[in-house]
């Protein structure tokens, strides 16, 4: 293997952003024939990298060889037509055109100035048959499944020549058998002498296919391993990484007592819920004034868990048991008649009406509960924001101003405090620390064991291991849309035995009876 | 100086200040065209002068506009207004064309109750259309845009309907407390709709479900509701309206009542501030709006511009109108004037300015 010449190289490349080192002296190598796994946490500069490769961005500093000769791609076309495709999660083709047409979009066979559709055709099925697809081309792409829609992206990827095919994260829309398929076919290509270079957060494909490993972390190379020789554990522990921070001090205010709160009536339990195609059924149960950490890689269904709780995506399996009675959630209004909120990790599109000011922002869910014939008294309002302003030291402290124009951190405040304000019992959390600053980071932390000593129950989902085990009475672990294990948090849990089962599954640790 | 340009910033920053100097601009050139233009007088008890008309000609613009507002900030748009006006006021006049007494007010009162009644059953129509099947509101609403006109066409029989009826004439001429009676109707209307969504927590979720509607979803909103309800308003609006603009000229014609109206109260309603992509929302600038279109409106006719020109200079105001109220258009014709000095520092300004 030492033998062949990588077909393209990425030496020292640095990437700045306002505010951002996005990738700092990152080398990358892919060599033909290979499937390069590229590995690392949500912001570790996965994306950037491929963008910078693709010529979606260019450098700040190093340099890029492909084929022995430096290049730099002005953009995604230019890098095709040199040989290096790619194909996005979302498959960015278009739906309303025929599989044929996407295939050859900007580059029809023509004869005479007209499109030569019987040609057109009659390549666009060659094309899929060296993919072992056998479809009608001449069909609506959007009539496919999106596993189908992928392939057509790859056929359309490699039709133009490929040497090196970049997958970002192909798979995470796909079932079982689409992702298999999809592998099949990342063999076939790879024996073919393509260097692949493959983005996912699903271990399970990485060990499947991957020949070799490069990790990110925080824009940083962690390293470049044979997958042979990067046991699972390890890869987990290199991208997730050990931080000790000024979080620590947390760690004593927060008297967590797994024994105490295991006593109380279960506030919730999910009983074998789960949503095909999102998240596989599972067992979960939280008391009153429960922490439950939710760990997992990004990807691994965390999310998904939590919206079934809510009622944002409706559970097509099982049930939800609430105050011991079982009810069925279909949507965010029937969460929240049972006193159950859901911060969004995506604040912006999910979370925060931008246009709205703080006030409206914070007032609105105890609003929508009322019904908007029942307005809170504005005097009630001004009460209940100033509060909170306070209490979660919101900056700046001006209610009237438009949300959209605060900070990340100041946000998800403003965000927390929109539902605190409405009193749940069960306050779920999805990632409520991420991209926020230190200082807001750890108010957030010392709210949550400040609002579980109070009796509220939480479910804290985060990719920071320290930060859940910080927190939480209990740790349940999400591994491929799996819940693969719950961990009561005592003196014996610590994050090697997180990141154990995040990467093994562990089943071994026990399905801890709540 | 510059302290004197930070003090007029709460001025010259306040979303109506462009449209009402557009307003003025207007007002200003009619008067130098015809000085007698801004004399109000008072005859017979009652109030006349060109602005006087101005006001109650837009009467029925700044109705249909004050509903579009309301569509419009939850990110639709109601295309049928103009429809709605057409088969309301065609429904109230073949009502009161067939009392034995067309002065009689229980059949003037039945009518209109008729009227206003259909007029909700179609903006339920196009609420359902748009919240419940989900169909895109520009292809819903043009569905009535299109088939309105048809009912207004069907009930009429394709006839103009001609009554002569003194107390529904008075919905659109006639007078109270020396105002047109058609003022004090717009005015009435827009309190109403002003306490509905600020009285109320309506138009707070109103610019909630336009600005995300995904979030106010999962905040727990009911926006398939206040989508409906807002459509429903709209349609509400048109048809008082459709009375106004009927009883005008004492007579319903399906072809040509409320034409084109539609467009008008987009415009109004994009003057005033309002942003089509949906989100906040402000009926006084509306108001404006409308109140801007109807000037230019009367001042085509009023400064004898060539009918044949009378489109394009309407066009070429639009176009100004909306240039000098982008920010975007204000700001690059302020940096192309060199000679203006950074403005200093001062105590307003660092309070502008937000900490990230």
């Amino acid at each position: 293997m030492s033998q062949r010449h990588p077909v393209l190289t990425m030496t020292a490349i640095s990437k700045h952003f306002p505010g951002v080192r996005a990738l700092d002296g990152v080398d990358f190598r892919l060599f033909p024939g290979e499937v390069h796994a590229l590995m690392g946490e949500n912001g570790a500069g996965k994306s950037t990298l491929i963008k910078v490769l693709t010529g979606v961005y260019g450098t700040d500093a190093g340099t890029i060889t492909l084929d022995g000769t430096q290049v730099s791609f002005t953009g995604p076309m230019q890098a095709a037509a040199a040989g290096v495709s790619t194909v996005y999660q979302e498959v960015n083709l278009c739906t309303n055109l025929s599989v044929a047409e996407n295939i050859f979009i900007g580059r029809e066979p023509r004869r005479g100035g007209a499109i030569n559709w019987r040609q057109m055709r009659r390549q666009a099925q060659e094309a899929l048959a060296r993919l072992d697809l056998h479809i009608d081309v001449s069909e609506l792409l959007g009539s496919y499944s999106l596993a189908v829609q992928q392939m057509v992206a790859i056929a359309r990827a490699v039709d133009v020549q490929a040497r090196v095919l970049i997958l970002d994260e192909p798979t995470s829309s796909l079932d079982a058998d689409e992702v298999a398929q999809l592998l099949r076919i990342m063999r076939q290509l790879r024996d073919q002498g393509i260097a692949i270079l493959f983005v996912t957060h699903f271990l399970d494909q990485v060990y499947g296919i991957a020949d070799r490993i490069t990790v990110l972390r925080n824009g940083r190379l962690v390293g470049e391993y044979l997958t042979a020789d990067l046991p699972q554990l390890a890869l987990v522990e290199k991208m997730i990484g050990k931080e000790l921070d000024a979080l620590e001090q947390l760690d004593s205010e927060a008297g967590k007592d797994p024994a105490r709160v295991a006593e109380g009536s279960p506030l919730v339990e999910a009983d074998g819920l789960g949503r095909s195609g999102a998240v596989a059924p599972f067992s979960l149960t939280i008391h009153a004034g429960e922490v439950v950490g939710m760990a997992g890689l990004l990807g691994s269904g965390r999310t998904e868990v939590a919206r079934l709780f809510f009622g944002a995506d409706r559970a097509d399996k099982g049930q939800l048991v609430v105050d011991g009675k079982p009810t069925t959630i279909r949507n965010p209004i029937a969460a929240i008649d049972r006193d159950i909120a859901f911060c969004s990790e995506n604040r912006r599109t999910e979370g925060l009406i931008g246009e709205l000011s703080v006030r409206e922002n914070i007032i609105l869910a105890m609003q929508a509960a009322r019904g908007w014939l029942r307005p809170v008294p504005r005097r009630k309002q001004d009460e209940l924001v100033q509060r909170w302003i306070e209490a979660l030291s919101i900056r700046p402290a001006d209610p009237e101003r438009p949300v959209r124009n605060l900070s990340g951190g100041n946000q998800q405040k403003v965000l927390l405090a929109r539902w605190l304000i409405t009193e749940p019992r069960l306050l779920i959390l999805d990632e409520p620390t991420r991209g926020i600053d230190i200082g807001a980071k750890t108010e957030i932390q010392r709210l949550v064991a400040q609002l579980s000593d109070g009796g509220m129950a939480v479910l804290f989902i985060s990719a920071e291991l320290e930060e859940v085990l910080r927190l939480s009475h209990k740790v349940a672990v999400m591994r491929d849309r799996q819940l693969v294990a719950q961990l009561t948090n005592d003196e014996s849990l610590d994050a090697d035995r997180v990141m154990r089962a995040i990467a093994s599954g562990a089943r071994q640790e026990g399905l801890e009876k709540a | 100086m510059s302290t004197v340009k930070a003090r007029l910033a709460p001025v010259t920053g306040h979303r109506l200040f462009w449209p009402l100097v557009m307003l003025v601009v207007l007002l200003v050139a009619n008067t130098v065209y015809r000085p007698s233009f801004l004399s109000v007088e008072l005859k017979n008890g009652h109030l006349y002068g060109s602005l006087i008309d101005i006001v109650r000609l837009s009467a029925p613009l700044i109705l249909v506009a004050l509903g579009m507002s309301l569509v419009i900030a939850t990110g639709g748009i109601d295309l049928s207004v103009g429809s709605v006006v057409a088969v309301s006021g065609a429904v109230a006049c073949l009502w009161i064309s067939e009392q034995p007494d067309q002065n009689s007010l229980g059949g003037v009162f039945t009518a209109l109750a008729i009227a206003f009644g259909l007029a909700l059953v179609l903006g339920v129509w196009n609420g359902v259309l748009v919240a419940v099947i989900g169909i895109q509101p520009i292809i819903a609403t043009l569905i009535l845009m299109v088939a309105g006109r048809g009912l207004a066409q069907l009930i009429t029989s394709g006839q103009i309907i001609t009554i002569n009826s003194e107390p529904y004439k008075t919905i659109g001429v006639g007078h109270l407390l020396t105002l047109p009676f058609a003022i004090i109707i717009a005015l009435v209307v827009a309190v109403i709709v002003a306490v509905l969504t600020r009285r109320t927590a309506l138009g707070m979720i109103i610019e909630s479900v336009g600005g995300n509607a995904e979030a106010s979803r999962l905040a727990g909103i009911r926006s398939r509701r206040i989508t409906l309800l807002v459509y429903v308003v709209s349609a509400a609006c048109a048809a008082i309206a459709g009375f106004m603009m009927t009883a005008n000229v004492s007579s319903a014609d399906g072809n040509a009542a409320g034409l084109w109206v539609e467009l008008d109260a987009i415009l109004a309603v994009v003057i005033g501030g309002t942003s089509l992509a949906g989100g906040r929302f402000y009926l006084s600038g509306t108001i404006v709006g409308a109140l801007i279109i109807q000037t230019l409106t009367t001042s085509v006719y009023a400064m004898n511009i060539d009918p044949q020109t009378a489109l394009l200079f309407k066009a070429v105001v639009v176009i100004a109108v909306c240039l000098i109220q982008a920010p975007a258009f204000r700001a690059r014709f302020r940096r192309k004037r060199p000679l203006a000095p950074p403005p200093a520092p001062t105590a307003e300004k660092q309070k502008e300015q937000v900490p990230a």
